[in-house]
């Protein structure tokens, strides 16, 4: 590592780091929906990674729409396709909630062997409905392709659309949660949940329509994930270790520190990467977020709350 | 002997001695060889779920990371039958002959140092229980002393077994990498592959897993069992009446481990090979699920519901494999949704009162609060 001249080690650098960026953006994106619900209701959904990936079908499903009846607005039909993905995800999720979580809230351990079942089921609906084989969508023409930031320096371009997605993404989840009158609802049901009832909150459809939000976010997230990877049946089951991780270490409550989490996490293992084999970078990466959890179980940022 | 002895006694061991008669008595003389060594690969899970109702059922820590625990144990064993397997004479063919097989082809020259000590027959069997107790015991006392519990716990133990699981991949000299320790052959000289080994390892194993049970239940029925069930119901309380919780937590999570560990060892044995894809997140999940369906609070449902969840799923996807998927979900959410005491609740709450009406005349009335053990 010590042969590259100053220019080139800057340049891997910059690459890194936006491999790194990239990689960030999917851990706020997976994550963002499960601090929602893991964090606000305390709900475990180890279905979370199966609603990403129902939100990738939907999208895959849109571009075939599109190639087959709108051919000259397929450059558009992401949009359009996200839109679905929220629309699908999110009410499977206040079915869900209706027929099984609202069951369970008193036992927060059993929604995790509940949800287990539950992505079972829906990766054998996937694999019977769309085949066991990974599929991908055709990126349209403005999405290919790289920008030259300089003779050494590329970033490509769906990559960077990703993230804005991101940003977007969260600004609105965070608005929604900070600034409306349903948002001061939900942080007042997170807060305290038996004076929210007694002010006249309604708990129960505020946790329903949570839960919604949170499925509804993972869609999208899963539509995000198609301009950048195929999807296939058990994806999902592969990044709900490191969404978990990302949620507690941040600190379950604070969105902020989802954020904050992904960041970190996202960075030291695309820096470690360099350095070490990618497996190695993991299992590195893995073993210092247990660490510092042994040291601050409540995650970078704690919310103060009486209880 | 009065009929309140009677009935106290069919109570406490109706479960328990019907369960041995089925595995000593009933299996062996109907099933074939194969299917017999089928039983005893699914009761190796027996062990883990045995530690899940300790840990789980009666103290509320849910751990996800049991089936690395079962790993460990059954990589000490496959560690001390691959050096076995790998004499001089029967490795010659290697650039250096001596050492296992999948080390040879990823240009290791020498054993690695902590091979070295399973060539001895006696630290294997301490290290089967006593490796993934030591794991179990520093992950436990830095979770518990600072107070960490319930999802956190579960969710860092998830993360720790993607750790261990990803580094078993990823160490292919040390570990055998995503093909595990394969090709294993004698115990001690003694064949373990063929048909009579297997006959006499099933048996050896429905012993140890009475055995365990029997501990189990001492363990539940002791002062210990109790202090165990009022942590899981009232922690704080337990706390400020001076008792030492964390201790505790540690000591039943080590022994889950511990217990994780012999089964990871019977299984080894029983099918000749250990890998990694038998111990990541997705079977450490599927062992809560075998302690959850039969229920989490009775020691012999547990092992019933392991013998249960394996069996429907080597038959579901040997006859319907687009639909098991489908069956075992449903299974789960069902189970979690109306029975959360497992199939031993349900036996509990219908079988039992009817068996004590209709054949020793007991009213249901009569009967005393259910024993912790049951």
């Amino acid at each position: 590592m010590f042969d590259y001249s100053f220019a080139e080690l800057s340049s891997i650098l910059v690459m890194q780091g936006f491999a790194g960026l990239i990689l960030f953006s999917v851990f706020v994106l997976m994550a963002l929906g499960l601090a929602i619900i893991f964090g606000q209701m305390g709900v475990i959904n180890m279905a979370h990674g199966e609603f990403m990936i129902l939100g990738a079908y939907v999208t895959y499903l849109t571009s075939h729409l599109f190639l087959e009846f709108l051919p000259f607005a397929y450059p558009a039909y992401f949009f359009v396709a996200m839109v679905f993905a929220f629309v699908v995800a999110g009410a499977l999720g206040l079915l869900v909630e209706w027929a099984m979580i609202r069951h369970l809230y008193a036992r927060p351990l059993d929604t995790l062997l509940a949800t287990w079942g539950l992505s079972l089921i829906l990766q054998q609906i996937f694999r019977s409905t769309f085949g066991a084989r990974e599929v991908g969508v055709e990126l349209p023409d403005w999405m290919m392709g790289s920008l030259a930031l300089s003779d050494t320096i590329e970033v490509q371009i769906n990559g960077l659309f990703v993230m804005g997605l991101t940003v977007a993404i969260t600004v609105a989840v965070l608005t929604l949660l900070f600034k409306s009158r349903w948002g001061l609802q939900v942080r007042a049901v997170t807060t305290n949940r038996t004076m929210s009832g007694a002010v006249g909150i309604d708990t129960r459809r505020v946790d329903r329509m949570t839960f919604g939000l949170g499925c509804g976010v993972a869609g999208v997230a899963g539509a995000a994930f198609t301009m950048i990877g195929s999807t296939g049946p058990t994806s999902g089951q592969l990044y709900i270790v490191d969404t978990f991780l990302v949620v507690v270490f941040g600190g379950a409550q604070s969105l902020i520190g989802t954020v904050a989490s992904a960041f970190t996490i996202s960075q030291s293992q695309s820096a470690l990467e360099f350095f070490i084999s990618g497996s190695m970078a993991k299992v590195l990466t893995l073993l210092i977020v247990i660490g510092l959890l042994m040291l601050r179980p409540q995650g970078l940022f704690v919310l103060k709350v009486r209880r | 002997m009065t009929k309140e002895t009677l009935a106290r006694l069919a109570r406490e061991w109706l479960g328990f001695g019907l369960l041995a008669f089925v595995l000593i008595a009933i299996f062996p003389s109907v099933l074939d060889d194969f299917r017999l060594n089928l039983v005893g690969k699914y009761l190796s899970f027996g062990f883990v779920v045995l530690g899940l109702v300790l840990c789980w059922g009666y103290t509320g820590i849910l751990s996800l990371g049991q089936g690395i625990f079962f790993g460990l144990g059954g990589y000490c064993i496959a560690m001390f039958l691959k050096l076995e397997a790998s004499t001089p004479e029967n490795t010659a063919i290697q650039s250096t002959p001596g050492i296992p097989d999948f080390m040879d082809w990823n240009q290791l020259t020498e054993l690695p140092f902590f091979w070295e000590p399973f060539h001895s027959f006696a630290f294997t069997v301490f290290a089967i229980m006593a490796v993934p107790a030591a794991i179990a015991f520093i992950l436990a006392y830095a979770m518990f002393k600072r107070r960490v519990g319930g999802v956190y716990f579960a969710i860092i133990t998830q993360a720790v077994t993607a750790v261990l699981t990803i580094l078993i991949i990823g160490q292919q000299g040390y570990t055998g990498g995503i093909n595990g320790i394969t090709d294993l052959r004698t115990l001690m000289g003694w064949d373990i592959r063929t048909d009579d080994a297997r006959f006499a390892l099933y048996f050896i194993c429905v012993a140890l897993l009475l055995v365990c049970i029997l501990i189990g239940r001492f363990v539940l029925k002791s002062k210990l069992g109790r202090i165990l069930v009022a942590i899981r119901d009232k922690e704080e309380r337990v706390r400020f009446s001076g008792y030492d919780v964390a201790n505790f937590k540690v000591f039943v999570f080590c022994t889950a481990a511990a217990l994780a560990g012999i089964g990871g060892a019977m299984f080894t044995l029983q099918v000749g090979f250990m890998s990694p894809t038998i111990i990541g997140i997705v079977p450490s999940i599927e062992m809560v699920i075998f302690c959850a369906l039969g229920g989490r609070l009775s020691l012999i449902g547990a092992v019933a519901g392991a013998l249960i969840v394996n069996a429907a799923k080597t038959t579901f996807s040997e006859m319907f494999p687009e639909l098991w998927l489908f069956a075992m979900g449903g299974l789960f959410i069902g189970v979690t949704l109306f029975f959360p005491k497992g199939l031993a609740g349900l036996v509990d709450d219908y079988v039992r009162p009817f068996l004590g009406r209709h054949l020793l005349g007991v009213k249901p009335n009569d009967r005393p609060a259910p024993t912790p053990a049951e």
